[in-house]
């Protein structure tokens, strides 16, 4: 960590995205987490793809709960609304914002703490509402905050920084949000951002509740070997199952790809996702297959990665309420409360 | 691409820009922190050991570093180098006593330099601290050579140069003013161990047009002139001047008129106004004092009514450029201009002349009149007679004479021990850690975000009337404080240890240049075009790790690092760490080391 703010001076050349901010403009205030928090490369990633999808800041709203991860949003897009929330209680906050105001892109940021340990249950429900969102979980397997103890998705016979072996079985985030709804689903590593970018892109052009489990070492209490969420260990046991690439409604389709190795995945907005096949036979169409893929795999100590569950037909709450295409904090008081004698013309009418 | 070699001291030198284009490769970060913490004395003594003059230099040098400086590169304007050095100049205390003494006994070799400009001074400073018996010749009546002669006072004053030529003298040096050396050939005649040649280049080039005899008595060559000026013997210029030339030499004849009565004072230019051979401030200078600089015109004619000199004519040309780049001047076509004027500057280059050199003593010249010189120790046919400054391989500035006296005085004393010339003493160079704390380094990381800070002039009503009154005030220490700050301290080196690197981005992440990329390796044209920002300036390094554990590099471009350890900051591992690189050039007498 650093006192000092990032200084301003910037390369002549920088780039600039279709709304003229650059990368920086995408940032936030420096981050006080522990130097070489994987945290970090998240915040760096989500920077890097609002930049990227030439997302207008204010269009943003940022969420998280309590933790080192749920600090995370003050780093990152600080022209965008955020609101800290209780511990493990993000879901139902951003619930009821992206109910009020459907116009927003929608990111929640959440830990292995605050979404499988206290918030478990507001993070099945989130899953099973479909709300429309991003939802991130900086997972690093260890409360660092409190100094080190095992958390929910610690992996059983993992030991921790003085050599305690864990005896309990580990959350696993991904399956759950499989299995409760989500349509979206994919684990990534903070290491890795050229996996980790396109998946945070093609997240934020979801429509529906997009989920990304992102393991994320913990360089003061969980990067000794006996982790199984070390730096070392994740790139030792990473299994990509594919590759994405997010393009654009915009964007003009240059590359040549050989017929089989891609597949492409139309999404509402328009925005295509090319996944490049790294593992035989795995369709990330199929969430059963999914499901066994990934039960299997881990069976063998493997972390499976990539974009596991992609549903692009999905719906939504907005869709599953039938509420209006106009978000309802701009419907005004008239429109929202029509007074006694509609409501008495509305009584007569079911009389 | 092969990893780099960070104990080469080219390596880390040449990121240090502004040390690695000074000539005499002063360490200018180092003296720059020294000014922002108040040390004047101590910036002063950093500048004298290399450049000999700092503050002659802080107020007429040609800064090579500044268009070096990297803050240029990220901001609109690089430092003020050349008017920091002139703080510490201006600021010091008495520095007498911290100035190196000679020795008791002087080791018996006798040398003589002739001239007593910058490079002959330099060349006696060195040798006198080494126990030279040093004796300087000069055809004036005290030292400075071009400094005191040339340079109007009203940029450089006569106190300055008096105090750093005083240092140098003050050193046992013998001197021999108002001496005009008429022979080569008797001077080697006189038992000296050697005999160093710093005469500069004394003839200024005429105009060789019509009309030049008929009205030669209101035509002047500029540096003639200018030292006519100089030493009072010319007080005053008619009303109407055109200064011919785009010189620094003919802003200093411009702005000199202007303050000897001409009102009207013109400055005619053959080229474009970029291509100017002089240094943009000194144009800015002389239009900041109502001067108009006019282009593309060739003299054609010196125009005269009875002995009296009415005017100029000129061509009008435009440039063009062949196929290899090289400019051609050709004429428009259009009507010549006249401009109308009583007196005439003529500031179209200087020459070398050595009128004093018999060419049968073994002394070989070249083609165009310049010695033959082996030109890394300056060592001409005759081995005992060394050549420096202008006087060496053509016109160039002071900074330059400066560092050519200090490789002719090492070259001397390998000379006069009977040691190989070709073998130079190599610099010393040291590599430090900064660190101090977590947080803390033992210079200023926070990135000053100020704009270049202007220099306090004088107003122009007083200063246009004397001559001798010196235009520029020079910072105050709170202006050098914030200029100083603006130093990027690119000499704080950033090393990276790549066997105790995690990999985990935070250094890539941190990065406000984002300089720093980790990629497979590659060619460096190729890899230059994959980094995280494309490194698009060649001319700058990059510096590639050891293979790391996932089989990828490390590469940094050189290029725009701020120096503001962020990386080092943000590393959980100590893999980046900020090491201060202090190169020194070596002086006569240092020693090669046996390896």
């Amino acid at each position: 960590m650093t006192y000092l703010a990032k200084p301003k001076l910037i390369r002549p050349d920088t780039p600039k995205n279709a709304l003229g901010y650059t990368r920086r403009d995408y940032e936030g205030a420096i981050s006080t987490l522990c130097a070489g928090c994987g945290h970090d490369s998240i915040s760096a990633a989500i920077v890097q793809a609002a930049f990227d999808l030439d997302i207008e800041p204010h269009r943003v709203a940022k969420l998280s709960g309590i933790g080192c991860s749920s600090k995370t949003p003050d780093y990152f897009l600080g022209n965008s609304h955020g609101f800290n929330s209780v511990h493990g209680r993000m879901p139902s906050v951003l619930t009821g914002a992206a109910l009020a105001n459907r116009d927003l892109i929608y990111l929640g940021v959440s830990g292995d703490g605050d979404s499988a340990s206290i918030g478990i249950g507001q993070f099945a429900h989130v899953m099973r509402r479909g709300v429309n969102m991003t939802y991130i979980v900086e997972n690093n397997g260890v409360y660092g905050l409190t100094k080190g103890q095992f958390s929910a998705t610690t992996d059983k016979g993992s030991k921790n920084k003085r050599g305690v072996v864990n005896t309990d079985n580990p959350i696993d985030l991904v399956g759950l949000a499989l299995q409760l709804g989500a349509s979206y689903v994919a684990r990534s590593f903070s290491g890795d951002k050229e996996q980790l970018i396109p998946l945070i892109k093609g997240a934020l052009c979801h429509r529906g509740p997009a989920f990304i489990d992102v393991i994320s070492p913990c360089v003061t209490f969980n990067n000794h070997s006996g982790s199984t969420k070390s730096y070392d260990y994740v790139r030792e046991h990473n299994e990509a199952v594919n590759r994405v690439e997010v393009i654009l409604p915009r964007a003009p389709i240059t590359a040549a790809y050989e017929p089989g190795s891609l597949r492409r995945v139309v999404q509402h907005d328009g925005s295509v996702l090319h996944l490049r096949k790294l593992a035989e036979d795995y369709d990330p169409t199929d969430r059963i297959g999914a499901m066994n893929h990934l039960h299997e795999r881990h069976s063998l100590g493997e972390i499976v990665t990539g974009l596991l569950y992609v549903d692009s037909s999905a719906e939504d709450l907005h869709r599953h309420l039938n509420t209006v295409e106009k978000p309802l904090n701009k419907l005004g008081d008239a429109y929202l409360c029509p007074g006694s004698q509609a409501l008495a013309a509305l009584n007569d009418s079911l009389r | 691409m092969k990893p780099t070699d960070i104990s080469a001291p080219d390596y880390f030198h040449k990121v240090v820009d502004c040390q690695w284009a000074c000539p005499a490769h002063t360490p200018v970060p180092e003296y720059i922190r020294m000014i922002a913490a108040g040390h004047y004395s101590e910036a002063y003594l950093i500048n004298w050991r290399s450049n000999v003059f700092p503050g002659i230099l802080g107020r007429v040098c040609d800064r090579p570093c500044e268009p070096a400086c990297r803050r240029g590169r990220v901001d609109k304007e690089p430092v003020a180098i050349c008017r920091l050095k002139r703080v510490a100049a201006d600021f010091k205390d008495d520095i007498r006593s911290r100035l190196p003494q000679i020795p008791v006994n002087n080791n018996g070799k006798r040398v003589v330099c002739v001239g007593a400009g910058p490079a002959s001074l330099t060349v006696a400073r060195d040798l006198a601290v080494q126990g030279y018996q040093v004796t300087v010749f000069d055809n004036g009546k005290s030292a400075g050579g071009m400094m005191r002669s040339q340079i109007p006072k009203f940029r450089l004053p006569d106190a300055v140069i008096d105090e750093e030529c005083d240092y140098i003298l003050d050193l046992g040096v013998e001197t021999r003013f108002n001496h005009w050396v008429a022979s080569l050939r008797e001077l080697l005649a006189e038992d000296w161990d050697a005999i160093f040649v710093g005469t500069g280049a004394p003839r200024g080039r005429d105009a060789e047009i019509p009309g030049r005899q008929e009205a030669a008595a209101h035509i002047h060559i500029g540096i003639d002139w200018l030292s006519n000026v100089a030493f009072g013997h010319v007080t005053q210029i008619a009303k109407r001047v055109v200064v011919l030339g785009g010189g620094n030499t003919a802003m200093d004849c411009c702005r000199s008129a202007r303050r000897l009565g001409g009102e009207d004072v013109q400055v005619v230019v053959r080229s474009g106004f970029e291509e100017m051979k002089a240094s943009p401030w000194e144009k800015e200078d002389a239009l900041h004092e109502g001067i108009p600089i006019h282009n593309f015109l060739v003299p054609k004619e010196f125009t005269h009514e009875q002995g009296r000199l009415t005017g100029v004519l000129f061509e009008r040309v435009r440039a063009e450029y062949d196929a290899k780049g090289r400019r051609k001047l050709v004429p428009t076509g259009e009507a010549d201009t006249h401009i109308e004027c009583d007196e005439v500057l003529v500031a179209i280059g200087q020459e070398n002349s050595f009128p004093w050199i018999e060419r049968d003593i073994g002394l070989e010249f070249d083609q165009w009149g310049m010695p033959v010189l082996d030109p890394q120790t300056l060592q001409s046919t005759l081995p005992r007679v060394f050549f420096g400054g202008d006087a060496a391989l053509g016109p160039k500035n002071i900074i330059t004479a400066v560092a050519q006296g200090h490789e002719a005085a090492i070259s001397i004393d390998c000379f006069c021990r009977g040691k190989d010339l070709a073998k130079r003493p190599p610099p010393t160079v040291n590599l430090v850690s900064q660190k101090m704390g977590i947080h803390e380094w033992s210079y200023d990381n926070q990135v000053s975000e100020e704009a270049r800070k202007k220099v306090p002039m004088k107003g122009l009503d007083s200063a246009l009337k004397n001559i001798k009154l010196e235009l520029e005030l020079g910072f105050d220490p709170r202006l050098a404080y914030a200029e100083a700050e603006r130093c990027l301290n690119c000499d704080i080196e950033t090393v990276f240890s790549p066997k105790i690197c995690i990999e985990c981005d935070a250094c890539v992440d941190i990065c406000p240049t984002e300089c720093i990329t980790f990629t497979g390796n590659g060619e460096e044209a190729e890899l230059r075009g994959r980094l995280k920002a494309p490194a698009k300036n060649a001319g700058q390094a990059l510096y590639l790790s050891d293979t790391l554990k996932t089989g990828r590099v490390m590469v940094k471009d050189e290029n725009i690092c701020l120096h503001c350890g962020m990386c080092a900051e943000r590393c959980p591992t100590g893999a980046w760490d900020m090491q201060k690189f202090l190169l020194e050039m070596a002086q006569a007498g240092a020693e090669i080391r046996k390896t």
